[in-house]
């Protein structure tokens, strides 16, 4: 493999990314899934970074899912679109930080959309206004979070207190990234680095000290894909998408999985849980499972933060052997504490690994 | 620059010459080099310009030549010969940095700062050969083992190491057809036309370096439109049981012991396929390339949408530019076969020689 190759390709595809006052807009199923994520987002924007970030409650999900599976029609999506459009023209922001993937492409595709085809622009103005009154602005900058967080990335190393490390061995940890399939491959130009060789987590990952995997199914589906999960009878094809994905990475002994997608790590994360339980079979070293980390947790365990105050024991694969490896300093007993330091019960289905 | 080179300065004093029609080449390449031979036996005063220090083009890239694997070398000399033979001149290592039309002739300026007139131009810029890396998913120049067809020219010589991870010999290779060509993603919608034998050939070859390696050709379409391609097609296929397959490569990734995990889908048998192999072969196309847009920028001539420069008809005037004077020879028209470039050069420069006498008789008029 030929780092020169990869500097070449990432070059080609570098993107403006607003360096500050943004308007956030959350991911719908984020937060259940890693609900700590998008609030460790916000706090190393606003305390560490010192920027103007702001979100609006009453913003709704873009309805993508709905859209990807055929429920929400084109027409109406664009109208929920410029309603979050409306909201950030009304709070007097220009550049929108969007949290998940699939928005962050939606709004790229219907922007683009906009622009090839005015008339549908013309029409969702209509729309909007008929339906709430409101008027928009198109915005000047769209950043996935994950962007933002990749422009920051040497001043978050500067801050933090710990690296991607092995303090033991004093090596690298290796570190596979995966990016969601809407990031870049739908618009390559839209990613940093492209769609085959992304750099936005990549780079992440270098400027804290880790080692990127490349593997041979490093572009294959998480295994999310809407319907291989949304439609029960294809949840085999979608475990099994992720299965080859372990299988693929498994003898290069990564130490943790990053992603930027909210459905990737979910799946990442609990499949392996689900393989662990249907074939005894796990991909990790000594028998545990391969931790899989968000991007807002992969920079906050870097800055310090408490792994449980992010929710990293909402993972169904354990996060600890990741943290020994790096000498985070964790209290066990707190993992299922609630903000009282009182034990509010442990999950049933967690532990892959463990 | 090659002792074998002989370089000869323009000198717009020679009294000899200064009687003749004066045709400046720009290119000097097979087609650039043939249409100077021609048109010099045709009685003209030739001067050609080109920016390497070597002629030839991109013939000095290959090593054997399809159908009959003939030694490029042997092409190349016998251009050096008909200029050792001749007397016309070649400017190396310049290009023309301005063109203006003035009383009927051309006045030239080249990079080296030479004025030059002349009566006509032929414009014989090639092509370039298409940049690999631009097609990211099958990874020219980040994974060790992906080369192109140009790359394994090199290594097809006698003293060309073949071998890939850990020293070992290939066992087996993997061909991709129309890299870069019929290709919306980069932008080339043209058929290349050579690609498809070069495969073929090259394939033939390394299967005789390699007779244990498993050989696999991905394809669209096997165009083999010339001589003797359609039965080394077949050769190949009965002789030296390399196996070709309709589908082509969506992605190609690296394993860790550097052989590379292709996946494509076979559409005769319509179904996915993914196959491991241990050196990828990309067999790219032409395209029409910078030196060509920047003769058509210079000499105000046009360009098709694929960039190669636009014939003043398809069929009786595939010489001719759009502009009076101008002229096009071989590979800056269209991809074209080394066959092909040189008779188009031929034809050339016979219109070039017919245009030029009728100007004079029109003159004498």
């Amino acid at each position: 493999m030929k780092q020169e190759g990869k500097i070449k390709v990432w070059q080609d595809y570098q993107k403006e990314i607003a360096d500050d006052h943004y308007f956030y807009v959350r991911s719908c199923i984020r937060q259940n899934f890693f609900p700590g994520s998008e609030q460790t987002f916000l706090k190393i924007l606003r305390s560490e970074l010192h920027k103007d970030i702001y979100e609006n409650p009453h913003h709704t999900s873009c309805s993508g899912i709905g859209y990807h599976s055929d429920i929400v029609p084109f027409g109406t999506i664009q109208t929920i679109v410029a309603r979050q459009f409306a909201l950030m023209t009304e709070a007097g922001y220009q550049n929108i930080a969007v949290s998940c993937i699939t928005s962050f492409g939606i709004y790229n595709e219907i922007i683009e959309t906009w622009k090839e085809f005015p008339a549908e622009l013309d029409k969702t103005r209509e729309y909007l206004k008929r339906s709430t009154g409101r008027t928009f602005e198109i915005p000047q900058n769209v950043a996935h979070a994950s962007d933002i967080v990749y422009k920051f990335r040497q001043q978050i190393a500067e801050l933090g207190h710990n690296r991607l490390i092995n303090h033991k061995t004093g090596k690298p940890l290796k570190i596979v990234e995966h990016i969601g399939c809407h990031y870049s491959k739908m618009f390559p130009s839209k990613g940093i680095g492209g769609a085959e060789f992304p750099h936005v987590l990549a780079g992440m990952i270098e400027a804290w000290g880790g080692e990127v995997i490349d593997y041979p199914e490093r572009r294959h589906c998480c295994g999310f894909g809407f319907r291989q999960y949304l439609i029960m009878s294809n949840r085999g094809y979608s475990i099994s998408n992720s299965r080859k994905k372990f299988e693929s990475m498994e003898p290069y002994q990564p130490d943790a999985i990053v992603s930027n997608c909210p459905g990737c790590p979910m799946f990442l994360d609990r499949w392996q849980y689900v393989i662990e339980e249907m074939e005894g079979k796990t991909y990790g070293q000594n028998g545990q499972g391969i931790p899989v980390m968000t991007y807002e947790e992969m920079a906050g365990l870097v800055l310090g933060y408490d792994p449980w105050d992010m929710g990293m024991q909402m993972h169904q694969t354990n996060v600890e052997p990741l943290l020994d490896k790096m000498g985070i300093q964790y209290n066990p007993d707190l993992k299922y504490a609630g903000k009282d330091g009182k034990t509010i019960g442990s999950p049933v289905m967690v532990g892959c690994g463990g | 620059m090659s002792a074998s080179i002989r370089v000869i300065r323009y000198n717009p004093c020679n009294q000899e010459k200064k009687k003749m029609k004066h045709i400046v080449i720009i290119g000097g390449g097979i087609a650039g080099m043939e249409t100077a031979s021609a048109l010099t036996d045709a009685g003209h005063w030739v001067t050609v310009i080109e920016k390497e220090a070597q002629i030839g083009g991109k013939l000095n890239q290959w090593s054997y030549l399809f159908p009959d694997f003939m030694p490029a070398d042997q092409i190349k000399s016998a251009l050096q010969e008909k200029y050792h033979e001749r007397d016309f001149s070649i400017l190396h290592q310049s290009e023309v940095r301005s063109l203006h039309r003035h009383n009927g002739q051309f006045n030239i300026e080249t990079s080296d700062e030479q004025q030059l007139k002349a009566d006509a131009i032929v414009v014989a810029t090639g092509y370039e050969l298409f940049d690999a890396r631009r097609k990211e998913e099958y990874g020219y120049k980040i994974y060790d083992h992906v080369i192109t067809s140009a790359d394994l020219e090199q290594l097809l010589l006698p003293d060309g190491d073949l071998t890939v991870a850990a020293g070992k010999e290939p066992k087996r290779i993997a061909f991709v057809h129309c890299v870069g060509s019929r290709d919306e993603k980069s932008g080339n919608h043209y058929c290349s036309k050579v690609c498809c034998i070069t495969g073929v050939k090259q394939a033939i070859e390394l299967k005789k370096r390699l007779p244990e390696a498993e050989i696999y050709c991905f394809y669209m379409d096997l165009r083999m439109y010339g001589k003797h391609f359609e039965e080394l097609y077949r050769e190949a296929q009965e002789k030296y049981d390399i196996q070709f397959i309709r589908g082509r490569l969506s992605e190609a990734s690296e394993k860790i012991d550097k052989s590379l995990l292709i996946k494509a889908e076979d559409t005769l048998s319509g179904r996915p396929l993914k196959m491991n192999v241990d050196l990828l072969v990309l067999l790219i196309g032409m395209e029409a390339g910078k030196g060509t847009s920047a003769a058509a920028a210079t000499c105000g001539i046009g360009c098709e949408e694929s960039g190669f420069l636009k014939t003043a008809d398809a069929f009786l005037k595939s010489n001719f530019s759009q502009q009076e004077g101008i002229f096009l020879a071989g590979s800056c028209t269209a991809p074209m076969s080394i066959n092909d470039t040189i008779l188009h050069a031929r034809s050339a420069a016979m219109e070039v020689d017919h245009w030029l006498k009728s100007r004079c008789d029109n003159e004498k008029m």
